[in-house]
């Protein structure tokens, strides 16, 4: 297990309308089976991507809303979003997804690893990584 | 080439799976695997309707190693195991399982 490296995907787009949010969605799934440390930033319209109830059955787009929901499942430690983004939205967080993680081995359990933060740490988080992926 | 399932002629793409997944129905396993000279059992049929359980849920065919380790979660350590899996599917628990259960091939599956 060598050359663990710090993966971050930031999501700036709203989830339909454009093929962004998909495709990052699919590269974060691909990607997992690389074991790196893999975290996500929402911002901007990306926050909507993890807002609960979206309903696409009259558009001709898939609903791969619940697809994020199991990213814990893909290796993914931590998805933060963007404080500042929320509010400007009229959102908060009970308008958000839970998605839990699970380490099946040592059975170590996090409830949700959905966590707002304010723009300075979300930067701070960006700085840190050493690999960024902008959607 | 499609398939034929209890008098109805269903469209796969070119690697044999289904089309269009809401016209999937057991028959469709059974074709396949008759297809693959496989005999289904109760194992193969608790990993194909736990397959499509996941995909109900989160609408995505999962990557091999998440499978192996939910359906160790869910069926048991001794069944959550490669060893297990491809003993039951050949050509490969993520390819093969999720061919039969009509889902889509599995992400980042090549």
């Amino acid at each position: 297990m060598s050359d663990i490296k710090k993966f971050m995907y930031l999501n700036r787009r709203a989830p339909y309308g454009t093929i962004y949010a998909w495709e990052s969605l699919e590269v974060v799934l691909i990607g997992a089976a690389f074991d790196q440390e893999v975290s996500l930033i929402f911002a901007d319209d990306g926050v909507f991507q993890l807002v609960k109830g979206s309903d696409t059955s009259e558009s001709d787009m898939k609903n791969f809303m619940p697809t994020y929901r199991t990213l814990g499942d893909y290796g993914v430690r931590h998805m933060y979003v963007d404080r500042a983004s929320l509010a400007a939205r009229g959102l908060s967080e009970d308008d958000l997804i839970e998605v839990a993680w699970e380490d099946y081995e040592t059975e170590e359990e996090v409830d949700n690893i959905v966590e707002i933060v304010d723009t300075d740490q979300a930067a701070k988080l960006m700085a840190e990584s050493e690999v960024v992926f902008s959607f | 080439m499609p398939i034929e399932v209890n008098g109805k002629t269903l469209e796969t793409d070119e690697e044999g799976y289904l089309a269009n997944i809401n016209e999937w129905e057991p028959g469709v396993a059974d074709v396949m695997a008759k297809e693959d000279e496989l005999d289904l059992t109760d194992e193969h049929w608790d990993i194909i309707n736990f397959l499509r359980e996941y995909y109900e849920e989160y609408q995505i065919a999962p990557a091999v190693r998440v499978l192996t380790k939910a359906v160790g979660k869910k069926l048991g350590k001794d069944k959550g195991n490669s060893k297990y899996l491809y003993g039951l599917f050949p050509y490969g628990p993520g390819k093969q399982a999720c061919r039969y259960a009509g889902l889509p091939k599995p992400t980042g599956c090549v």
